[in-house]
């Protein structure tokens, strides 16, 4: 599985993507194997605020509906709007088009919590 | 909890990838490489299932045929020897224990398929109304079975066994790899296709040969959304021990004419009545996330339902869903709204089924 070197991850198979003050956030390559077939993605509203650890979003795969977990604090400031017409984008592109929104964060210290890529690649073993 | 029990293709089907999920009780193969594929595959060539955790039961005897015609709901009499016909068994309120195709083995031996989660009920509940002279045997741990389904199953049949499919609702005995195999023109998809019952110990080679002759290995997930783009209920889920067959829209498969059977006089009491509910197909107008069991179905806002099975519909690519509504409710072209997560997206009360395959034969 794909696990790339400059992202940091959640133990519930989220990503983050550092820009600044801003975040991407997807799901891995791992969590998107597991699930296979995405056939819908109910992205957090813009302007929304998220809570880290608690469901963001709504990843539905063929056979069940996944809560996807915020890795951080913050306001939901834009969604991947072309999940809309192309959810399986998640499948194919987990860590470039099928990201599913970005995030201004309000507690950066959170992201010292999140795994390194070397700890979450020994999680998913 | 108790660990789930495994099929004895449990070793072969993770050496292909299977993603396994809990079923009734059995760790099952949900799927191998994606449900859409596997699905697909059905759809288009030919699919094989594991259904090895389903049970077999027999029961024989000089009065095995008076006893299940009792037991039974459909009428026993229209399934002549060679044959397989879809029943019920009910309970004294008429609702449904399980739903199963019977298979007379000969005038006074009959094989019961029933559902994996209800073995142990179906077979209390026989055992508590048994009589001499009809024997029940329930060798459900020491069968297998797998289901052959699709357009190219008769040919995949053929490749097997070096002759002919039977014809549906029909079985024959056949041999193979020097053991006993009951092979049925019967399935759960709405495709053409076989149903094979076999001792444990032929499953391995058996499986095999399926393979070899071109069936892609298919898990409960294609099973799920095949069968439900065919209305075909799922016990458990669109049937419960408080519905009838009548509110499932399955009276055709109760012999109410029958002098006696369980559940008659309640099914009776409840056709001169009316039923309080109707099993209707439901089809999303509107792009939203996949229907799926246990959402509220609403009628200008008032809830008036629930969804029992859903699904995003592969052949279609529509959400797709079953639900019991007040019968007044339950007629095609009627609009409802399903709650998903709080937001209401339209959807319609469709014909049954929602889905007509191309291999299908004619019933």
């Amino acid at each position: 599985m794909n696990v790339p070197d400059d992202l940091k991850y959640a133990e519930t198979h989220e990503w983050i993507r550092i820009d600044g003050d801003t975040g991407t956030v997807g799901i891995t390559d791992h969590a998107q194997n597991e699930l296979t077939d995405i056939v819908y993605v109910d992205p957090p509203k813009v302007g929304a605020a998220v809570t880290a650890g608690q469901p963001a979003a709504v990843v539905e795969s063929v056979k069940a509906a996944s809560d996807i977990y915020s890795p951080v604090d913050g306001e939901v400031i834009e969604v991947n709007e072309s999940l809309s017409a192309e959810p399986a984008l998640v499948n194919t592109s987990p860590y470039e088009n099928g990201w599913l929104y970005k995030v201004r964060l309000s507690n950066p210290s959170q992201l010292d919590a999140l795994k390194s890529p070397d700890d979450y690649r020994a999680q998913i073993g | 909890m108790e660990s789930p029990r495994r099929t004895v293709l449990f070793a072969q089907q993770k050496a292909l990838g299977a993603r396994c999920i809990n079923f009734g009780g059995w760790e099952m193969p949900v799927q191998f490489t994606s449900i859409i594929d596997e699905h697909q595959a059905v759809r288009t060539s030919c699919g094989v299932f594991d259904i090895s955790h389903m049970g077999e039961v027999f029961v024989s005897g000089p009065r095995a045929f008076d006893w299940l015609q009792r037991m039974l709901a459909n009428d026993l009499a229209k399934c002549p020897v060679a044959g397989g016909q879809y029943t019920f068994l009910l309970n004294d309120r008429g609702g449904v224990i399980d739903d199963l195709i019977v298979y007379r083995m000969a005038e006074d031996n009959f094989l019961l398929l029933v559902n994996a989660a209800k073995i142990g009920e179906d077979v209390a509940w026989l055992r508590k109304h048994a009589v001499d002279g009809a024997t029940i045997d329930d060798r459900s741990d020491t069968m297998s079975a797998l289901a052959v389904q699709g357009p190219e199953a008769p040919r995949v049949f053929r490749e097997v066994f070096q002759c002919e499919m039977p014809a549906r609702n029909t079985f024959v005995a056949l041999e193979k790899c020097r053991g006993a195999v009951i092979a049925a023109g019967t399935g759960y998809t709405g495709e053409t296709g076989f149903e094979l019952f076999f001792s444990n110990t032929l499953a391995g080679d058996v499986w095999a040969a399926v393979l070899k002759a071109g069936a892609k290995p298919c898990g409960l997930g294609a099973r799920d959304t095949l069968r439900l783009e065919m209305c075909y209920p799922l016990n458990g889920s669109d049937l419960s021990p408080d519905r009838t067959p009548l509110e499932a829209g399955l009276g055709i498969f109760v012999a109410l004419d029958k002098p006696d059977f369980i559940g008659r006089e309640a099914l009776l009491a409840q056709k001169h009545s009316g039923v309080p509910s109707k099993l209707v197909a439901l089809r999303m107008t509107e792009k939203g996330p996949p229907p799926r069991a246990h959402y509220p179905v609403l009628v200008n806002g008032q809830e008036v339902g629930e969804t029992t099975s859903g699904a995003l519909s592969p052949s279609l690519n529509e959400g797709i869903a079953m639900a019991y509504l007040p019968p007044a409710l339950a007629t095609p072209g009627q609009a409802v709204q399903i709650d998903i997560r709080g937001r209401h997206f339209a959807a319609v009360v469709e014909k049954k089924p929602f889905y007509r395959p191309s291999s299908a034969r004619a019933a």
